[in-house]
């Protein structure tokens, strides 16, 4: 038998409430502490507000309320995890941020569909590493980018 | 050569060339006996000509030629303009510009043209003379030679003669603007040595290449060649203004030689220095460089980044209430101002960039309308930011096309009604305060009240009763509503209100507003008003809780501390008498959902505010202060927010929002 080549893929581990969860590498652009958020009126709940990222005004989205979490009050662990994506650039407040992990492909499983009720189109997949668990999120989903644009379609 | 690193200068000053030909072309239409717009469009078809064929572009080298040809043929009054002649001219000018667009592209500039060749040829040869007639006229066989030759050239030139070559003396005068002198000088060299041997050149070789000379440098060539090749190798070297070649016969030189007593020798000496005086009088009022548009951007960033650094010292400044220090921050605030308004106007950009293209469209429409329109510009020199420039051009076209195609009327429907026949439209735009105003306007049919009424009233847009008390400015302005125009008014140059809505959108994306006034039989005018720039803007900083939001001054009217026992309701709405107006209230902490952290006073801040003429008070809690920012986006993910139009970094390097008053009043 052929020696297989597995690959691996670079993953953020960070924490919310008592799961773990990750994001690829290659999304991340840094890992920020805390700071003050202004808020902005009138948008969906899961938007904290913008914060000045070296000039660059950004979103900050608590993943925590995004993934039907209770929200909890910020302390020392608390970070904010910068992902780009598609030239933008959006803050996640997170619990913690763990750790950076490579993980074969081939160890990655599909999410359980046993879940039912709540809607969990945004989990990519789950890896079992040793005794951690892992979740893999998509974050265009998480992010609702299709949603906005679908709106951008429409309104076009 | 490496041809790349030229192509971006080869496009850039090929789209210059045809921005000329364009603009002369229709002045000659205009006054078809001026030789001298003749030459001026000979001038830059020549160069690029030269330019287009060094580049090893074929089609557009070709194109060119043949159009030279007729155009040498007028100029030499072998041929006469006509308009058949003109439209020809014209194609052949629309062909380069495409195939110029698709050589920016990426593409190999090709293009079918023969037919075009053939009717220029066609129109040439119809009634020019012979073209080698022409070609001797307007050689200069009175230049003489400044050359000075020493035993063992002239032993050179004699031996030669003897063996049958022959020794030409040649002139080339290089562009004025030309950018790489020494570099055209080597390919003229190249071309001639290609030919035969040089023997002599004035200024010579090393001087030639440290660039230490004019635009004109001579040569004295030994070859077997006719002279009529040589001038056109040497003429296929891009930026090369003129050459000239005579015959150089020793005898005559040495005659010369010998008559020339000081006064020749002077007065060649007066003209050449006189020729340099020009020469430097025509560089010093055009002292100008490119730079590439992206580093303006880099730099207006970085100076982004400063402003609002300089915010933060002043704070720094102020808390920490050093003498010296503040000195020094407020003397840095003085130059970062300076410095703000030259990085500003750098960025400003004559609005003829944008107006320039509009003759000829306005040409081609009337033709295809069977319309006499004669187009009037003014105030084509003023200046807009860049960023204001790249988006104005389309609503102005459709602006334009509009005023064409519903304004003016056909010359026969103008004469019945006792208005000349050819419609006039007017561009006009100017600068007042801090603000640039565009009018567009016609002496055309003017905007029917009724109809536009009735077709909005059918639209639903408005009521009946709305229509009945709405003035007429308020009615004209329906007709840049979305949902106004239907599918059957749509025609080939506009379909009216399809797009002038887009129009508006625009226009007010950028800032700025549009209002129509019109009069029946008499005309229209399409007003609009821009802002000079759009990065930096004045605010005023306001207070509401604990959160801080900057409202724009210009739509600022004042500010005005009032009691709640003023405030008075009509239908559930808070208004205030405030000079004699009734003007409605909104409170911003309600608008903006902001957390109660403070007990209410007895007293209310309020902002007033306008658009158009209309206006509204915002309670705030607090004002702040006056403050330049730097306009942030918010970037795509944060879309369509209500009543925030954007974002600024401050001081502290917090951000606030800015608020967009526009959307606070009904």
């Amino acid at each position: 038998m052929a020696e297989e080549i597995v690959q691996d893929v670079k993953v953020i581990v960070f924490q919310l409430k008592n799961e773990e969860y990750a994001v690829p590498v290659t999304q991340v652009g840094s890992i920020e502490k805390m700071e003050h958020i202004t808020r902005v009126p009138n948008t969906e709940d899961f938007i904290k507000g913008v914060i000045n990222m070296r000039g660059v005004v950004t979103p900050i989205v608590d993943l925590r309320s995004r993934l039907g979490l209770e929200e909890t009050p910020v302390d020392e662990n608390t970070r904010i995890i910068i992902v780009d994506l598609e030239e933008t650039s959006i803050g996640l407040i997170v619990d913690a941020a763990n750790d950076v992990v490579d993980i074969p492909v081939n160890k990655i499983e599909e999410a359980p569909q046993v879940i039912g009720a709540i809607d969990i189109d945004y989990i990519d997949g789950v890896v079992n590493l040793e005794d951690r668990l892992v979740i893999l999120l998509d974050l265009r989903k998480v992010l609702k980018f299709h949603e906005i644009e679908a709106i951008k379609s429409i309104e076009s | 050569m490496e041809i790349d690193q030229y192509l971006g200068v080869f496009i850039e000053e090929s789209k210059e060339h045809l921005q000329s030909l364009n603009q002369h072309l229709l002045e000659l239409e205009k006054q078809p006996e001026d030789i001298g717009l003749v030459n001026e469009i000979f001038r830059s078809a020549h160069t690029l000509k030269g330019m287009s064929a060094t580049m090893g572009y074929q089609d557009l080298a070709n194109l060119t030629h043949q159009m030279e040809n007729v155009l040498d043929a007028i100029r030499n009054h072998q041929l006469t303009i006509n308009p058949d002649i003109l439209d020809i001219v014209f194609e052949a000018v629309d062909n380069l510009e495409e195939m110029v667009l698709d050589i920016e592209s990426g593409g190999a500039g090709t293009k079918e043209v023969t037919e075009l060749v053939r009717q220029l040829e066609a129109i040439e040869s119809g009634e020019a003379l012979h073209q080698s007639n022409a070609a001797a006229e307007h050689k200069t066989p009175e230049e003489e030679s400044s050359l000075l030759l020493d035993e063992f050239e002239l032993a050179v030139l004699r031996e030669s003669e003897e063996k049958g070559f022959q020794n030409f003396y040649t002139k080339v005068t290089l562009r004025e603007d030309c950018m790489l002198k020494a570099a055209r000088v080597y390919m003229v060299f190249e071309v001639l040595e290609s030919l035969g041997e040089v023997v002599k050149s004035n200024p010579d070789v090393s001087q030639l290449e440290d660039e230490a000379f004019d635009l004109t440098f001579e040569v004295l060539l030994v070859t077997k060649e006719p002279k009529e090749l040589i001038e056109e190798k040497i003429l296929k070297v891009s930026e090369i203004d003129a050459v000239s070649i005579q015959n150089f016969f020793i005898d005559t030189y040495k005659h010369v030689q010998d008559a020339a007593n000081e006064e020749t020798a002077a007065a060649v000496m007066e003209e050449k220095t006189e020729a340099m005086t020009t020469e430097k009088k025509a560089q010093q009022s055009n002292k100008t460089i490119r730079v590439n548009i992206e580093r303006l951007d880099i730099l207006m960033n970085l100076f982004e980044e400063l402003v609002i650094d300089r915010g933060r010292l002043e704070q720094i400044a102020e808390e920490v209430k050093h003498p010296e220090l503040h000195e020094t921050v407020e003397r840095m605030a003085r130059i970062s101002g300076d410095l703000q308004s030259i990085v500003l106007t750098m960025r400003m950009v004559s609005i003829d960039q944008v107006f320039n293209r509009f003759p000829r469209m306005v040409r081609q429409l009337a033709k295809d309308l069977g319309k006499k329109i004669d187009l009037q510009i003014e105030g084509a020199e003023t200046e807009l930011d860049r960023t204001v420039i790249d988006e104005i051009g389309d609503p102005l076209v459709h602006l334009i096309r509009n005023s064409l195609d519903h304004g003016i009327e056909t010359p026969e429907v103008r004469r019945g009604l006792g208005k000349p026949e050819t419609g006039t439209i007017k561009l006009k735009a100017y600068h007042s305060g801090n603000h640039v105003f565009i009018d567009i306007s016609d002496d055309g049919a003017g905007i029917n009240r009724k109809k536009i009424t009735d077709k909005a009233i059918n639209n639903g847009l408005i009521t009946k009763e709305q229509a009945a008390i709405m003035n007429d400015n308020q009615i004209f302005g329906l007709i840049m509503e979305s949902g106004f125009s239907t599918a059957e008014t749509i025609s080939d140059i506009s379909g009216r209100g399809v797009g002038l809505d887009v129009v508006r959108n625009t226009i007010e994306s950028l800032g700025g507003t549009i209002t129509i006034s019109s009069e029946e039989g008499k005309g229209s005018m399409f007003s609009i008003e821009l802002p000079l720039t759009l990065s930096i803007i004045s605010v005023l900083l306001v207070e509401i809780q604990k959160e801080k939001y900057a409202v724009p001054l210009s739509s600022i009217i004042e500010t005005a501390i009032i009691p709640k026992s003023d405030i008075m309701h009509v239908h559930n709405q808070a208004v205030i008498d405030f000079r004699g107006r009734v003007v409605p209230l909104v409170s911003l902490k309600d608008v903006f959902q902001v957390p109660n952290v403070y007990e209410e006073t007895d007293y209310y801040s309020v902002v007033i505010i306008k658009k158009g003429d209309k206006s509204a008070g915002l309670i705030v809690d607090g004002f702040i202060g006056q403050q330049e920012i730097v306009l942030k986006s918010l970037g795509n993910y944060l879309t369509e927010i209500f009543a925030i139009s954007g974002a600024t970094i401050l001081g502290d390097g917090q951000v606030a929002l800015i608020i967009d008053s526009n959307a606070l009043i009904k």
